[in-house]
């Protein structure tokens, strides 16, 4: 993974709250491999009408992409389906602002580069408010937890492990291998202590 | 002296290889259930060309895919796709695992406690945000992304920051027909979808130890939908007896060992949570949701919500909401017409839920069609064993095969657009049971009575001249 550290972008608003992931990818779509990219599969039962034509009057429908988005409160809340940050990262996005995320859905964007800023409720509306139905471009800085809306500056909060993270696009599984031999003396020490933990096999 | 622990305290601790100077800890995962969403994560380590660290401590379960109907011929050739791509790599990596034609094929999260592969004290992580009923028995079990699947399949560990510890105590005597989802739907309509985010929740006091196994794993299921990552409950006695004696179960020494570590498991008296929630269980009632957030659920008696009413935040998600159920403000909650039914799902798929809904519907007709897929091939033969089987199909429901089935639809099982389902399961969010579908989530025997009247019923008025 690539890590990143200033971003320009364009952003959007999409200004509704309990976008859960079910929403961001209904589950239809999730036996596709990576590979054939997941971006068109984005907010889809809301972009498309059933024949699966975009809806005109959909914020996110404009004739060109944004690359941020800035949504209401509880982003991603429940599935742990991961296919949810990949809809948002295959469609171009490199963040998201909203004033709440779902814990799963925050961890498994930080794996994959997309940024879950959170920002107070009354940011939230402030942007709204300024940025209405149209585009808007902004810079994020994830050094100093701080973006700018079209001029318009606003800070937003960012666990410290998770901001390194996507500063150094580390990779945990890198990174674990380090630690090899500290895991493999747990490991030890461990099926002592509770050997009763260490899986049977049937009967 | 050391700070009283909570349950999470121990947990974490006994589980944590290290801590980074971020405060991250890297925890030791005892079992990790994968099923067929898994095959990101599968295609990850093969990229890197990475074995499974601990094929024993890695099982597989056919569940989001599986057919309900005919499992020897699928039509659907991605659905075949789907299980064929888990089977393979079970095989590559010499997994145990659970496939379609296994008498213990299920859900995962239903055939890890039922095999004794869920104990007290270990640490559980699947692909899937419904793995906290694994809490149910005092395991400290969460639900992972991909990404995290892939890290555990190569290091079986996983990087996490400890949650911040919340306590939800309910105490005092359940009414006649207020089961664990109702506890569950009312705390998270009191607290809202995001009201335990960065949390992790421990049940406790006198209705919670009343609980059977099947109840606390229903309301440990659930606290994902109140935002919370992980649901626990100290194990007692009620856990040591559903335990043993299962295919996995410790046995001889093994097990004596673990009945002394297991009983350490509690919180300390005098321990401190973040966050402190107290219920008065006399105050819930049958619960049904009327929206597509599980926060918009209410009490049987009430009426829905005027979105006018409501503050600034509430206001425009409940009138989306009720625009999308197609339902008017103000009218009665109970009496809502429904299309169909369904009882399954990792919430509520058990025996004791089949039981429930069996005991409202013996002798009666359903008047809607509805579908009913036990939470593991061994509840179904269990559920035949006892004729419940049959009190399903003499009312008119469909009795089919283990899966997650229709709440997620994954397999097909799907609800048409705008059709309404009163349903058993744990999402009521747009679209989750099919494009357009319209759900209301209650419990099991909730669920039987709408069977039975065709709408949205108290299930209380059909239970009086029975002996529950």
């Amino acid at each position: 993974m690539v890590g990143w550290e200033i971003y320009d972008g364009r952003a959007k608003v999409l200004p509704l709250a309990n976008i859960d992931t079910d929403q961001l990818i209904p589950a239809r779509f999730m036996s596709v491999p990576r590979s054939e990219g997941y971006g068109s599969y984005l907010l889809h039962d809301m972009r498309r009408d059933a024949s699966g034509a975009l809806r005109l009057e959909f914020p996110l429908n404009g004739a060109s992409p944004a690359t941020a988005l800035i949504a209401g409160a509880n982003f991603g809340s429940g599935s742990s389906r991961e296919a949810a940050v990949y809809a948002l990262v295959d469609a171009g996005y490199r963040a998201v602002f909203a004033p709440s995320f779902g814990d799963i859905f925050a961890s498994n964007a930080i794996n994959n580069g997309l940024l879950p800023a959170r920002i107070e409720p009354e940011t939230y509306e402030e942007l709204v408010s300024w940025i209405g139905a149209s585009f808007c471009d902004v810079q994020i800085d994830l050094q100093n937890g701080c973006a700018s809306f079209g001029g318009k500056e606003v800070d937003f909060q960012l666990d410290e492990t998770w901001r390194m993270k996507l500063i150094n696009g580390w990779d945990d599984i890198d990174l674990t291998q380090q630690y090899a031999s500290e895991i493999s003396q747990f490991g030890k020490i461990y099926a002592q202590a509770a050997p009763w933990a260490v899986p049977l096999v049937s009967d | 002296m050391s700070e009283p622990k909570t349950l999470l305290d121990k947990l974490w601790a006994s589980h944590e290889v290290l801590r980074r100077e971020d405060g991250v800890s890297l925890l030791w995962v005892d079992r990790h259930l994968v099923h067929e969403g898994s095959h990101h994560a599968f295609a990850k380590i093969a990229a890197r060309g990475l074995p499974v660290a601990a094929p024993n401590n890695t099982v597989a379960v056919v569940d989001h895919y599986a057919p309900t109907r005919t499992r020897d011929k699928i039509a659907d050739p991605q659905v075949v796709r789907m299980i064929d791509t888990l089977r393979q790599n079970a095989k590559s990596h010499s997994l145990r695992i659970f496939d379609l034609d296994d008498p213990a094929q299920g859900i995962v999260h239903v055939v890890g406690p039922e095999q004794g592969l869920t104990l007290p004290g270990l640490l559980i992580n699947c692909g899937d945000s419904h793995t906290s009923t694994h809490g149910a028995f005092g395991a400290l079990a969460f639900g992972i992304g991909a990404t995290e699947v892939a890290h555990v399949l190569a290091t079986q560990t996983i990087w996490q920051k400890k949650p911040k510890a919340m306590r939800i105590t309910v105490d005092g005597v359940l009414g006649v027909g207020v089961t664990a989802k109702d506890i569950a739907l009312h705390w998270i309509a009191r607290l809202g979808t995001g009201g335990a985010q960065g949390h992790s929740i421990e049940y406790a006091g006198g209705t919670i130890r009343g609980l059977t196994m099947e109840g606390r794993m229903t309301l440990c299921n659930l606290s994902i939908e109140g935002g919370a990552r992980f649901g626990m409950i100290a194990p007692d006695e009620i856990t040591k007896d559903y335990i043993k004696g299962r295919s996995y179960t410790p046995r001889g020494d093994q097990w004596l060992a673990a009945e002394a570590a297991w009983d350490e498991l509690l919180t300390a008296d005098d321990a401190v949570f973040d966050t402190e929630i107290h219920i008065d269980a006399a105050d819930i009632e049958p619960t049904v949701t009327w929206g597509t957030s599980p926060e918009q659920a209410l009490p049987i008696s009430a009426k829905l919500p005027d979105p006018a009413k409501l503050d600034a935040q509430k206001s425009e998600l409940a009138f989306k909401a009720l625009e999308y159920m197609g339902l008017s403000k103000g009218q009665n909650l109970a009496g809502t017409p429904v299309d169909q039914v369904f009882i399954g799902s990792c919430t509520n798929g058990r025996i004791e839920d089949l039981r429930a809904a069996a005991a409202v519907l013996t002798g009666r007709r359903a008047k809607v069609p509805g579908l009913v897929s036990p939470g593991s091939q061994l509840i179904k033969a269990q559920a035949e064993q006892e004729g419940l089987d049959k009190v399903f199909t003499d009312a008119g429901l469909e009795w089919a095969a283990s899966g997650c089935s229709m709440c997620v639809g994954m397999n097909g099982d799907l609800v048409e657009i705008k059709k309404r389902c009163a349903s058993s399961t744990n999402r009521n969010f747009k679209g989750r049971q099919g494009r357009g579908a319209r759900t209301h989530l209650m419990s099991p025997s909730m669920v039987a009575a709408a069977a039975v009247t065709g709408e949205i019923t108290d299930v209380r008025t059909l239970l009086q001249d029975r002996n529950i």
